[in-house]
Parts: C-alpha cells; sequence; structure tokens
C-alpha cells in the first residue's frame, strides 16, 4: 500500500509553482473542451486538482505494482518468440495496469483519445515510475513518440495513430544505426519510394532500438538516394501489423534490463512519410530528441530519489559500533550530499519542463490561429530557455543519478555489492542515463552554446533580480560571487578564439553555470518553503567549491594544455 | 445481453492500523479514529462485476452502500473504476446495525432499486469478518447464492458459472438469475482507478455533500445528472423500524481482545453427531465457550 506520489511531497510542491497557471491556461485554450469532454476541466483549481489525483493513481501504481516487480523483470527480462518481443511477466503487468489507468497518452489532445496533461505533470509520472523502476519508464516513456507525431504529422496520420497510443499501444524511435551513434547523420538505412504502389518502403538495420517491437515506429531513414548528410533523411511511420521487420536480437544489457533493446531488419517494410522530405534529422529528430532528453532527466531523478531513499534506509538499520551508521559524520556527510544534488536535479528538472510546457502550447496555438506579437515573443523567450536548458539538466541529472548509486552502494558496504539489496540494479540501471539520447559530452556541445551567447548569464541575472526573503540574501551574495567568478572564466577561455580551446574546457563552463543556476532555483524553492533550506545550504557550498577549482583549471590552462592532452598519433 | 448488478460495498475502518481508540464504550467501533477504505474483498467484488460488464455489453454496475456520509467516498471510487451509479443508504436510524440489521436494510433497498439481476459482494469485511452478510441479504430476497467465488468463469441468459475456492480445493457451480455472489480475497484484484473516470466523476456528490459548500465548489448536478449519488434515508425506503440500527441488532458486542493463538496442531472432524458432541463437551470444559 505505497504511494510514490503522496509519500513524497517535493513532487506537489513542484507542481504548484506559480508558472502552472499560465501553462495550464494555455494548454487548456482557456478551458474551452470543458462542455465538450466529461473529464475536461472547468477552471485552473480544477485541472490542478486533476493532475494531483491522476499522479496519485501513478504513485499508487508505481508503489504497490511497479516497484515490487523491478527485481524480477530485471531478473527475466524480455525475449523474442516468433519474431515477437514477449515482455517479462512483471513488465506486462505494469504495462496492463497503467493502461488500465488510462495513462498511455498523458500529453496528447482530448480529441485523440489524450489527457491533455501539460508537459510537468507528465515528467512528474515519469520521475515517480522511474524511482519504481528505472527500466520500466523506458518501455511507457515512449509515448514521448506521439508526442512527435502531433506535432509534424498531418491530421489524418494524426487521427489513425494517436488515439491507438492513448488507448495503450506502445511507440519506439528508430534512429541509431551500427555506424551512426552519436553521429546521426550517417544514417543509413533507405527509403525508397514505389510509383506505382505510391508508398514507401525501408530497408536496412537499425540497432539499440528500445521497445524495438513497439506498435507504432518512428523511423529516421535516408530518403534522397546520393546523399551522405543529415539533409538526406527523413522520418517514416512504420506500423507493426505490416510484420515486415525482423527482430534479430534483444540486447544482453548491463542495467535497465526488462526493456528490450532490439536489433531490427527492416525488409520492404511500408511506411509513412512523417512531414516534409529531408527535416528528418534536421527538424523531426531534434525535437524528438529534446522531448527524450526531458524524459532522461525524470529517469535520472527517480533513479536519484531510489538511490537515495535506499542509502537512509539502510544507513538507519545498519548499526557498526554500537550506533546506527547514519550517526557517523563521513556518512551523514555523504547521504545529506546526496539529497541536496536530488533536490538540486528536480527543480532543474521542473524548471526547464515548464519552459517546454509553455513554448510547446504556444507552438500549437499557433497552428491554430496567429499569435500575437507578445505571444510571439514569449514563445521565442522560453524556447530559447528550453533550449539552453534541457541539454544541461540531461548532462547533469544523469551524472547526478550515477554519482548518487554509487555512495548510495557505498553506504551499503558489502552488502551493497551483493544482490540482495536493490541498489545493485539502481546502480546498473543508472549508468545508461548518462549515455543515450546523447551522451554528457554530447550534452556539453549543445548546452556550450549557452555559455558562449551568455544564455545562462541571461537567466541567472533574472533569478538575481527575484525578490528574497533577508534570511536568504546571504546565499544571493555567494551566488552573485560565483557568477563573476564563472564570468570570468567564460572570458579567459574565449578571448583565446579557439574553438578547439572552448571544446576543451566546454563541460566545465558549463558545470560552472550549471551549480550556479541549480543554486538559485534551491534559494527559490526555499523562499516558498523552508525544508529546503538544508539543501540550498550544502548545495551552494559544493557549487563554491567546485566552481572555484573549475575557474582555478581555466585560469591555470594555456592553449598549449591541448598541445599535452592531444593524443600523439 | 446487458446484466444490472448490484456490487454491496462496505466503508471499513483500516483495520491494519488498529490504536488504542479502536473501540468505543459501547463496543462498537471508533470510525473516526480510523482511516477509511474500500473493503478489500469488496473491490474484488467490484471487479467480477467490471469483468462481466466488458463482456457483456450494455450491462450496468451499481454500487450500494450502507454508512456515514463520508461512505459516498466508496461510490465515487466505485466510479473511477468503471461502475455506472451507486446509492449510499444512510441515516441515524441505521446507526449501530449488526449484520442481521444491515443485511435487512439492504435487502429493503434492493427492493427499492428492483430492476437486477445479479448481487455481488466481497465475502467479509475486514471490521467485522463475519461474513453473514451477504447471505443474509440472499436469504432476506429469498435469491440462491454462491459463496466462496473466486472466479466468474461465465454468464448467460439464463444461469452463471462460478468457480469457488474452498479450504481443500475448487468447485464449480451454477445458479440461476437473480442471485448473490460473494468474493473471496483470492480472486483477481480491483483495476486501478482510471484517469478519465476520476476527472470525470470527481465532483459526483450526495445532496448532504452538496448542500455542505466547502466540499467542493464545483456543482455540475444540474447538466450532468450523472454527478448525484443518490442518498437514501430510512424514510426513502420500505422498512419495518423494529428491525433496524441498534433494536434491530441482537448482537451486542462488549469487548474486542487480542486473542493469541497458542494451539499448533489442528484438528479436523468428518461431522457425525458423535464427534460433534464430542467437541462441545471439550470446548465447555476447556472454558473456550460456555
Amino acid at each position: 500500500m505505497a504511494n510514490f506520489f503522496t509519500d513524497n511531497p517535493d513532487l506537489l510542491f513542484h507542481l504548484k509553482h506559480p508558472l502552472m497557471k499560465k501553462i495550464v491556461a494555455l494548454k487548456e485554450r482557456d478551458f474551452a473542451d470543458k462542455d465538450k469532454f466529461d473529464y475536461a476541466p472547468m477552471d485552473f483549481e480544477d485541472a490542478m486538482d486533476s493532475y494531483e489525483k491522476v499522479l496519485e493513481i501513478v504513485g499508487e501504481i508505481c508503489g504497490d505494482i511497479v516497484a515490487p516487480n523491478a527485481e524480477g523483470v530485471d531478473a527475466e527480462g524480455p525475449k523474442i518468440v516468433n519474431n515477437e518481443v514477449i515482455y517479462a511477466k512483471g513488465t506486462q503487468e505494469n504495462l496492463d495496469a497503467l493502461v488500465k489507468a488510462g495513462l498511455m497518452g498523458i500529453t496528447l489532445p482530448r480529441k485523440y483519445d489524450g489527457l491533455n496533461f501539460p508537459i510537468v505533470p507528465y515528467i512528474m509520472a515519469a520521475d515517480i515510475v522511474s524511482r519504481a523502476d528505472a527500466g520500466f519508464v523506458n518501455i511507457w516513456g515512449l509515448q514521448d513518440c506521439a508526442e512527435t507525431i502531433n506535432e509534424f504529422a498531418n491530421e489524418d496520420q494524426k487521427a489513425r495513430f494517436l488515439p491507438r497510443i492513448s488507448n495503450g499501444e506502445t511507440a519506439a524511435m528508430d534512429l541509431t544505426e551500427p555506424d551512426a551513434g552519436s553521429d546521426l547523420q550517417a544514417v543509413q538505412l533507405k527509403a525508397t519510394f514505389d510509383e506505382k504502389k505510391g508508398k514507401w518502403f525501408l530497408n536496412g538495420v537499425k540497432r539499440f532500438i528500445t521497445n524495438g517491437d513497439g506498435h507504432v515506429s518512428l523511423v529516421l531513414a535516408r530518403s534522397e538516394a546520393g546523399t551522405s548528410d543529415g539533409r538526406g533523411l527523413s522520418m517514416f511511420i512504420y506500423d507493426r501489423n505490416h510484420k515486415a521487420v525482423t527482430i534479430r536480437r534483444i540486447e544482453n544489457k548491463m542495467g535497465i534490463k526488462g526493456s528490450p533493446t532490439c536489433e531490427l531488419v527492416f525488409k520492404d517494410a511500408p511506411a509513412e512519410l512523417v512531414g516534409d522530405r529531408k527535416m528528418g534529422l534536421i527538424k523531426y529528430v531534434m525535437a524528438l530528441m529534446n522531448g527524450a532528453r526531458l524524459g532522461i532527466g525524470a529517469q535520472s531523478v527517480g533513479l536519484c530519489e531510489a538511490a537515495y531513499r535506499e542509502a537512509v534506509n539502510y544507513a538507519n538499520e545498519r548499526k557498526q559500533f554500537g550506533k546506527s551508521i547514519i550517526d557517523f559524520p563521513a556518512v551523514y556527510e555523504m547521504i545529506a550530499r546526496m539529497k541536496a544534488k536530488l533536490d538540486a536535479a528536480r527543480t532543474l528538472l521542473y524548471e526547464t519542463s515548464r519552459f517546454v510546457d509553455v513554448y510547446k502550447t504556444y507552438m500549437h496555438i499557433s497552428e491554430e490561429r496567429a499569435l500575437t506579437k507578445e505571444e510571439r515573443t514569449e514563445m521565442k523567450y522560453y524556447q530559447k530557455l528550453a533550449d539552453f536548458f534541457t541539454p544541461l539538466l540531461k548532462g547533469m541529472s544523469s551524472e547526478y543519478s550515477n554519482q548518487l548509486a554509487y555512495d548510495s552502494l557505498q553506504i551499503h558496504g558489502g552488502s551493497g555489492f551483493m544482490k540482495d539489496y536493490p541498489i545493485e540494479r539502481i546502480y546498473r540501471d543508472a549508468r545508461i542515463t548518462t549515455i543515450y539520447e546523447g551522451t554528457t559530452q554530447l550534452q556539453v556541445v549543445a548546452a556550450i552554446r549557452g555559455v558562449t551567447t551568455g544564455g545562462y548569464l541571461e537567466r541567472i541575472r533574472e533569478y538575481e533580480a527575484m525578490p528574497l526573503k533577508p534570511e536568504l540574501h546571504g546565499y544571493r551574495r555567494i551566488l552573485i560571487g560565483m557568477t563573476e567568478e564563472y564570468e570570468k572564466a567564460v572570458h579567459t577561455v574565449v578571448e583565446k578564439k579557439d574553438n578547439e580551446f572552448i571544446d576543451f574546457h566546454a563541460r566545465r563552463l558549463v558545470e560552472m553555470a550549471g551549480n550556479i543556476i541549480m543554486g538559485y532555483l534551491l534559494v527559490l524553492d526555499t523562499e516558498q518553503e523552508d525544508r529546503f533550506r538544508t539543501s540550498a545550504d550544502i548545495f551552494i557550498k559544493m557549487g563554491r567549491s567546485e566552481n572555484r577549482g573549475k575557474a582555478e583549471y581555466i585560469t591555470n590552462s594555456t592553449l598549449d594544455d591541448l598541445g599535452f592532452f592531444k593524443p600523439v598519433n | 445481453m446487458g446484466l444490472k448488478i448490484i456490487v454491496l460495498a462496505k466503508q471499513v475502518p483500516d483495520t491494519r492500523n488498529v490504536g488504542k481508540d479502536a473501540m468505543k464504550a459501547d463496543g462498537t467501533v471508533n470510525r473516526a479514529a480510523l482511516p477509511a477504505i474500500f473493503n478489500p474483498e469488496d473491490l474484488n467484488a467490484l471487479e467480477q462485476a467490471l469483468r462481466l460488464k466488458d463482456i457483456h455489453k450494455g450491462s450496468t454496475v451499481t454500487l450500494l452502500t450502507m454508512g456515514p456520509g463520508r461512505a459516498a467516498d466508496i461510490i465515487r471510487e466505485g466510479l473511477y473504476r468503471g461502475a455506472d451509479n451507486g446509492f449510499l443508504l444512510t441515516d441515524r436510524a441505521f446507526a449501530g446495525s449488526d449484520t442481521l440489521a444491515t443485511s435487512y436494510a439492504l435487502s429493503c433497498a434492493i427492493r427499492k432499486i428492483k430492476d437486477y439481476d445479479l448481487i455481488i459482494a466481497g465475502r467479509q469485511a475486514i471490521d467485522g469478518d463475519t461474513a453473514q452478510v451477504g447471505p443474509q441479504v440472499a436469504e432476506k430476497l429469498g435469491l440462491p447464492q454462491i459463496t466462496y467465488a473466486e472466479d466468474i468463469l461465465s454468464a448467460d441468459k439464463k444461469k452463471i458459472v462460478v468457480k469457488r475456492r474452498l479450504e481443500r480445493g475448487v468447485e464449480t457451480v451454477e445458479a440461476p438469475f437473480p442471485c448473490v455472489i460473494t468474493v473471496n480475497g483470492s480472486a483477481a484484484s480491483c483495476r486501478p482507478r482510471a484517469a478519465k473516470l476520476i476527472m470525470k466523476y470527481k465532483h459526483a456528490r450526495t445532496i448532504s455533500e452538496r448542500q455542505n459548500q466547502s466540499e467542493d465548489y464545483i456543482d455540475l448536478t444540474a447538466d450532468r445528472p450523472y454527478l448525484n449519488i443518490q442518498e437514501w434515508s430510512v424514510n426513502d425506503i420500505e422498512t419495518d423500524h423494529q428491525w433496524l440500527g441498534l433494536t434491530g441488532s441482537p448482537t451486542k458486542v462488549k469487548t474486542i481482545e487480542n486473542v493469541v493463538f497458542q494451539a499448533k496442531e489442528s484438528k479436523v472432524l468428518s461431522g457425525t453427531d458423535a464427534e460433534i458432541e464430542e467437541l462441545i463437551k471439550e470446548l465447555i470444559v476447556n472454558h473456550t465457550i460456555g
């Protein structure tokens, strides 16, 4: 009888952020659906109450079904039977419960049987599911693909595919190939248009495809013969009912073992073009990836929550030298730092989700009517923030999930190394988060623009100007100091006017910005509720010393460093 | 073939969290001191009803519960899971009912509902563990009953086929409509609340709840009659008052004690008169009864 939503008041806190008023009003088009659908909200309070009630169902299913199933799912894993992926028993139970509860098309419009929820409550559901079983969220969370179909497919395609997903069918995004991982421009799977049949057909191989046997797949393929870069790629929908794909194998992975990672062979597989030709990678995959990266942010935060809770439980239970090990400074400091990182990652997650919410909703509204000048400005403002914050979130939260899993396992001592406690699974599950949907190194490549264009600094200045209680001014002063130090470090790197030098220090700079941003967010949370004060205090102290180290490194770095580090061929 | 199904459900104190003040001086349960939940086996019963509804299009599932005003939560919980409507039987006159008075009141309410094919209830409630109300309702309505049901295997126009879970095995039986079925906890657990149904029915209220504005500021019952949870008082159903509430309840609870079973072995009797007589003697001698 556990409920992973109600047992964690931090979630409700983030759900009730003041910006939700704007988000809900936009998403509900001023509550236009209220007389058309019996489950549409009447007003803001009604909508918020619905989110809360629905998240309570998510929390209950996760606490009572998904979490208890996690161990069995990890041991059993999926298998291929007659060219079909059969999930582990527990995975199927989890999925059945979430489908019955109607939690598959959370963000989709009501006309496609969706719940028309904003991104924030959807991401919160993903946060909760990930805490219960981080591997399972990969299957459930692929409803993200529906969001991409909703954004770019035509009306006929939306009407055919979206209700299927709302009603429980799963999805997949087929991007990676043996020779196209981080570099998706190298995708080779061929899409050819058969003039006689008036249809597209796909031929080729996809690898490392999560839930590769999903009912509805988005496939990136080369539609322009003779091209070799990203401009020759288009996006297609493949429907499993065509039975034209062979599942060659399911990978044997280190973690998230319940999630089937498939190698697929497309042989004359009929497919439908989504949107415009040649925009596959440039536009659609970018949107798909941004959604997915936000999802990995939620997965990472859920993992942080799980790792933190396991650590606290064990450290309280485990007695050595006549007392609980949590009473030793070496242990309680680790735990307090874990909590600070967890709270920091979570507040960044919901800040980013709100940015995405506002701009995406404006984008959908712009298809229905022309936006006013103010609305367009606002959309651009939030889109920019979303673009800067998404890679920052994905990069930092996924690294935190690994750090927390590592520390939590360490607190378990020898027991943590055994299969007897959930932490060893959490440790393995967390490992992928810094790798897929773009490695941390690639997130830095995306995020460094926020550093060099001054995007992060602009937002930091906005945080700086937000009102604070007098007792929190001290934190602001520290953060202002950290900001000055950051600006100086950025200047030192940029003034060398050498792109390789910027790349060399990019991660340091992005993390410096991240520490300041998360520091501010935690102080602003403390402004609302005092219980975040401990985490704000610890995180800012940690961030300050970390940033000082990075600044020191940068100050003492010259172009010659590149020569020292570079491999000698 | 649409079936009209009535599910009997009870709001019970969560006896998994019993504290010191769980009992009142008069020996009845102090409901205010314990969190109120949907009786677990009644959820199993609801699931069986909903499964019939899934299979037989046009079926309806109606919840019937008796209790204080807040027992309307049980109706809402049922609506969130797929029930179509519900009745709350609530009146001071029902207070203090034992199983006999409860089953009497419920059977009177069912007579008023009138049109039904099937009544499904949980085997027993966790606050009393008597397993009497379902069978008593059947007796009072003069209906056949199937107890300890684990799975409804099939239902057609004439009869229903049910698997019963007994102490040492299973038994498949059938009964004609209308009939009463009580469902075991070993049956399939109830489906989760559905997101859309929660949003559709969360403003469902009884008239008493609507009169108390603080309960919910949104009243949509004028346009959406399904949001009205029917509330019946003693005057809404035909009863003989002497069979209701405390006066209609021969059971008097003196105290409730925690009993720890110490005997480790068990005894199985075949049920001959001699054996029963022997057992009664033994129980009188060791003061278990008498």
